[in-house]
């Protein structure tokens, strides 16, 4: 007889439309384990967990519990198979203590005496070494108390496995190294752990086996004592694959954007970005590359004048006119300066589009301030729509037909396409091919291509490593907000940049 | 495989067209005629022949048709006004105090210089001071909310209940006509809007206002950062608009067409000013405007069915014996289920056994 | 203490009373996130059909009419309009998604329509005013503590020599805010209330609370329409009498900062704010300024309440937002 597992996963299969996210994956964890699940952005990571945690359902394959064949279809589910995740978004409710968030929803007997629900979750706090009140409301709570109200959250209900998804990314290394403490006290009392991460570093600090998706198929579970990062990079970004994006030398590169010293901090003053320098060349395409997080988004909303800049300078030196600093000035300055930033976010509309409206009133969202008296020119906006309908083959009925509505590479297109025509001296592009097949997302490339081709400085943030490297000239690394690298696209290799991103190769050149 | 699909589930109806949509709201202001229907039943009356009684009340005589424009009118104006706010998501319904502090403008030239100035002068400065008045009692609660996040819906709501107990007061104080009457005196002839058709030009006035708005909302530079800026702060500041400035100008827009509409209440209709001097008109003009989906255009429909409504159920108190509140119930069914209606408009409603054609798409 | 006062501490809670009720009823229903704008249909409702219940049993029972069970019709009768009413409001808002602030306002409209539409046709009916016979009329208005309580000077006048409502609605009042504070229904309810998608994931079926709190929220509310009927307007249906009452309960669920324990104390100050300019007539305060005290000082809460950014008094977050978890 065989061996039960803690959790095992048995073909697992799992499509979102055309896009396959897991693929026949054979995964098993035991009692008592921590597993560090490794892969890259967009590898199925997080959505082979919300299959264990009840928020996806697998189209094919079996999930076993304790060696028993389950279905768990909703959260609750999950909770009666003494499974819970602590995802990446907190749900707690602000104005609730952490005790009350902790019980909400539970069938348990009795009125809410708060007192013995308290002693309760000290009970705990203590078994694991949490440090929490119980009574304190979670908006004056930091993120990393946050975090522990999730955890005790689970283990509440009597979770025998937790999954937590990219825990670290929201911690201090203090913290960080408080809650790898209670996870080992969690493993000495026989719970399975399971984190979902990509940051090498913690991965050999914290698990005991680790387990390698890319591309949505599992690759292999490797013991941590017998592995090691550079082993752990190969298996998670893959062999180089040709994908023949036409790349072309670069002709007489000039500095266009010169980035020095540049500090963001967020609401709560955490730095998101750290003293960034670059220099992105007018006919080049600069790549950024880095995990999810790392800065990428700030970074080029501070160019844009969107986000408020601690300090350092950017200087932006179009052609034929002097040298300016855009620090300090207004989006609307900067980008009738020639600076075109078109981001894809997660949702995909949000920032640069409107989703209720059609292709002709998205193109005014540059233009609509444009032209004397209180009438906004249609006209113009308009041709536009029409040249890039007929220009990115966009599939619409018309131009005035609600861009929520197509398909998400026609969005990128409209998106991409407007900021192209304002004719830019530097395009910034971020996830321009976020969701995107492979031929649509060619024919993206081949307008960042086409811009460069123009003596645009196109910089371009992309998550998928081997397009950066055939696309790009110079790829600059981003790691917890610092640079950890600039290279050249032509001569690294998706390993070097892999540890760059896990901050591995700037250690070693420090 | 995924046998917990529930049987019955919503999806966002991708697109529907123009045919069903108004088949749908056709369907659904019939039900509400005929729900309308089994109140006069209750109350005694043939349902065919109270409508038709009804029908011929508002629209079958030259008065009863004036009394119909002299209804829609103010719902018009105020529902045109409503309209760039609700384009914003900017909950305003304080549409009735910013109606009542535009006549109290108007009502103080007309009671201060009714007898010096003549009406070229007179009545284009009470309408001035009504958009001044009813602008302002509008941009106190928007600035609050662009300062400081101050719920809008409910402060407007209470500037509503102020400015009605401000009129409340002139009625019985500073304003007051005959010591202890608690009535303001009848405005002179130079207050009073002139008169075509039959009715005060307040409505050709607010026609013209129905143009210009449409033309405001669609075609100026202003009309579109509402638009955005009701889809999206963030894309709004994105493109460089400035949000505070949009959100207190579009306010302060908003209140002052209610105040022309007080204006021209208390010029053309009631010729003096009295506490309830917007009558429910802004509230009502809330669901005009929504029900017109902001359209300017449709709000003439909406105001003038509402307005068909009102005007021949008081006729039917005399003719049928009935209460004329039920114009009040059918106008609540008739708004109820127009409102509901929307959802069939934009949701569909997916069986489980058509759920293999969806998993393609 | 001079007997001017405590017949204004009198006054106060009786005229309070029926706003405790719309109060407390639109409390319940916008702890869970629906903003019902159709209080003052609602009330309008419940005192329509209340004194339609009454009237009724009084026309049915003649002679043998027995107080408590007029009362008891009444009651139900009032609530079930207000279930009706905001059956509809939930209906709409919580089902089919229709903008709520917009439904709320329909339902007001309806709601006064059917109140007007009901005490018009009785009077019709019975061609003359409607009311019930003075026995009933004094058991709806009569204190209905022991006399002995009610004689004791000072304290039995001011508390002990209420109606029946009043003590119903101090009772429901209590009840609620031990609902709130100590059952795991109510945490669910406020979680709903404040975030519907972080309810959802806990197993708490929004839907359902929505729908039993703005139910039984309307029906509280419509009972405070008919405690304002029976009792202060004499149990006569006027056409204006009711008029603005909803709209000062939802004012008052502001002014007590979404908390029933606040409107105990909040109901008798806007009840006494209500009728003072009668009580205690000042020559330089007009009348009409006694009336839109209540607004301003709401008004005033809402500003303090929104530069203070204090968590606790905030309105519930999702106040006014309809939910639909995300299809995938």
């Amino acid at each position: 007889m065989e061996k039960k597992h803690a959790i095992e996963f048995r073909g697992i299969t799992k499509r979102f439309g055309n896009v396959v996210a897991n693929e026949d994956v054979n995964l098993y964890l035991d009692k008592g384990v921590i597993m560090s699940l490794l892969g890259e952005n967009g590898s199925g990571k997080t959505t082979l967990m919300n299959m264990l945690s009840g928020i996806y359902f697998p189209d094919e394959g079996q999930i076993l519990v304790d060696g028993k064949p389950v279905t768990i279809a909703s959260p609750k589910d999950a909770f009666d198979n003494k499974i819970g995740m602590i995802h990446q978004h907190f749900k707690l409710i602000d104005v609730f203590t952490a005790a009350e968030n902790i019980i909400l929803g539970l069938k348990e007997k009795g009125t809410l005496d708060k007192k013995e629900i308290s002693k309760r979750v000290k009970a705990i706090s203590e078994k694991y070494g949490f440090d929490l009140d119980p009574d304190k409301k979670i908006y004056e709570m930091s993120v990393s108390e946050k975090q522990t109200v999730e955890i005790i959250k689970v283990l509440y209900r009597g979770a025998d496995v937790l999954i937590l998804d990219e825990p670290t990314a929201v911690l201090t290394p203090q913290e960080t190294h408080k809650l790898f403490k209670v996870l080992r006290a969690m493993r000495e009392d026989g719970k399975s752990v399971i984190i979902i991460t990509h940051k090498l570093n913690e991965v050999m600090e914290i698990s005991d086996v680790v387990a390698v998706l890319r591309k949505g198929r599992h690759i292999a579970t490797v013991k941590t004592e017998e592995t090691d990062e550079i082993q752990l990079t190969e298996m998670m970004v893959g062999r180089k694959v040709e994908l023949n994006i036409g790349r072309t030398e670069p002709v007489n590169p000039v500095p266009r954007l010169t980035v020095a010293g540049l500090t963001v901090r967020n609401s709560e003053g955490i730095n998101k970005l750290e003293d960034v320098g670059f220099i992105a060349y007018g006919g080049e395409i600069l790549g950024i590359a880095g995990i999810a997080g790392s800065g990428q988004k700030e970074l080029l909303e501070a160019v844009a004048g969107l986000r408020h800049i601690s300090s350092g300078s950017i200087i932006y030196s179009p052609e034929g006119r002097n040298p300016e600093e855009l620090v300090g000035k207004s989006p609307m300055e900067i980008k009738d300066a020639g600076v075109a930033l078109a981001f894809v976010p997660e949702d995909r509309l949000g920032m640069g589009l409107v989703g209720g409206m059609g292709m002709t009133e998205n193109m005014m969202l540059r233009s609509w301030n444009k032209g004397k008296g209180i009438f906004i020119d249609r006209k113009a906006p308009e041709e536009l729509a029409e040249k890039v309908l007929d220009h990115l083959e966009v599939v619409t009925p018309s131009v005035d037909y609600p861009v929520r509505k197509l398909s998400g590479g026609n969005v990128q297109k409209v998106l991409v396409g407007r900021e192209i025509a304002s004719a830019p001296s530097v395009l910034m592009s971020a996830y321009a091919v976020r969701g995107l097949d492979i031929n649509t997302s060619y024919i993206i490339y081949d307008l960042m291509s086409e811009q460069k081709k123009k003596g645009v400085a196109v910089i371009f943030v992309g998550e998928d490593l081997d397009v950066l490297l055939e696309l790009c000239d110079k790829i600059l690394v981003l790691c917890g907000g610092k640079v950890s690298g600039v290279v050249d696209a032509r001569t690294t290799s998706k390993e070097e940049i892999g540890l760059l991103m896990t901050s591995l190769g700037g250690k070693e050149k420090k | 495989m995924n046998e917990k699909a529930p049987f019955l589930r919503l999806a966002k109806r991708e697109n529907i067209n123009k045919r069903n949509v108004w088949l749908i709201r056709a369907a659904a202001f019939f039900t509400a005629l005929v729900l309308g229907g089994l109140i006069f039943v209750i109350a005694g009356a043939d349902p065919i022949n109270a409508y038709g009684s009804l029908l011929e009340g508002s629209l079958g005589n030259p008065a009863g048709l004036r009394q119909v424009i002299k209804v829609a009118t103010p719902l018009l104006g105020t529902a045109l006004a409503l309209a760039p706010c609700f384009k914003m998501k900017y909950w305003n319904i304080g549409a009735e105090g910013q109606i009542t502090m535009g006549a109290v403008g108007a009502s103080y030239l007309a009671l201060s210089f009714g007898d010096t100035w003549n009406s070229f002068l007179l009545l284009p400065a009470m309408a001035i001071m009504g958009v001044i008045f009813g602008g302002l009692w509008s941009g106190i609660p928007a600035a609050f909310k662009a300062r400081y996040g101050t719920n809008e819906t409910l402060f407007t709501l209470m500037m509503n209940y102020i400015a009605i107990g401000i009129v409340g007061w002139l009625q019985g104080g500073p304003w007051e006509g005959k010591p202890g009457s608690q009535i303001i005196p009848m405005f002179k002839p130079a207050a009073v809007l002139p008169r075509i058709m039959g009715v005060h030009i307040g409505w050709i006035l607010v026609l013209i206002l129905t143009a210009i708005m449409f033309i405001y909302m669609n075609y100026t530079k202003h009309g579109y950062e509402i638009a955005v800026l009701g889809e999206s702060e963030n894309t709004a500041r994105y493109a460089g608009m400035n949000v505070t400035k949009v959100t207190i100008r579009t306010a302060l827009l908003s209140g002052g067409i209610s105040g022309l509409v007080g204006f021209m209440v208390a010029s053309g209709a009631n010729m003096t000013l009295y506490a309830s001097v917007a009558g429910g008109v802004g509230f009502t003009a809330i669901t005009v405007a929504w029900l017109s989906q902001l359209n300017p255009l449709g709000m003439i429909f909406i105001s003038l069915l509402l307005a068909v409504l009102s005007k021949g159920a008081s006729t039917l108190q005399t003719s049928l014996a009935v209460p004329a509140s039920i114009s009040d119930i059918i106008t609540g069914i008739i708004l109820l289920c127009m409102l509901g209606c929307e959802f069939f408009i934009n949701y569909k409603i997916i069986l489980r056994e058509s759920k293999n054609k969806e998993g393609q798409k | 203490m001079s007997i001017s006062v405590i017949g204004l501490i009198k006054a106060a809670v009786l005229n309070g009373t029926p706003l405790l009720f719309g109060t407390s009823g639109e409390i319940l229903t916008e702890k869970s996130g629906n903003l019902n704008l159709g209080v003052e249909g609602l009330m309008f409702m419940g005192g329509a059909f209340g004194l339609l219940g009454a009237f009724s049993y009084g026309q049915i029972a003649g002679e043998n009419a027995v107080g408590s069970v007029a009362i008891a019709i009444a009651f139900l009768m009032a609530f079930l309009a207000g279930v009706a009413g905001s059956l509809i409001f939930s209906f709409l808002t919580i089902t089919l998604r229709a903008n709520q602030n917009v439904t709320g306002l329909a339902l007001t409209i309806f709601g006064t329509g059917v109140g007007q539409f009901v005490g018009e046709l009785m009077r019709l009916k019975v061609g003359g005013n409607v009311t019930i016979s003075n026995a009933l009329k004094d058991a709806f208005a009569n204190g209905v503590l022991p006399m002995a309580l009610q004689k004791i000077p000072l304290v039995g006048p001011i508390l002990f020599s209420y109606n029946v409502f009043v003590y119903i609605g101090l009772v429901m009042v209590l009840a609620m805010t031990y609902f709130f504070r100590r059952t795991r229904t109510g945490l669910a309810l406020k979680a709903v209330g404040e975030s519907p998608a972080t309810a959802d994931a806990a197993g708490i079926s929004v839907t359902k609370y929505r729908y039993l709190a703005t139910v039984i929220g309307g029906g509280i509310s419509a009972v405070g329409g008919m405690v304002y009927t029976m009792t202060i307007a004499g149990s006569v249906w006027n056409h204006s009498g009711l008029a603005g009452e909803g709209w000062v309960a939802v004012a008052l669920v502001i002014f007590c900062l979404w908390k029933p324990i606040n409107s105990l104390w909040g109901s008798v100050l806007f009840g006494g704010l209500l009728i003072l300019y009668l009580r205690l007539p000042l020559s330089f305060i007009p009348t009409q300024i006694y009336k839109v005290v209540p607004y301003i000082v709401t008004a005033l809460v809402l500003i303090i309440v929104s530069m203070r950014q204090r968590k606790e008094d905030q309105p519930p977050a999702a106040l006014g937002v309809n939910y639909f978890r995300e299809e995938r």
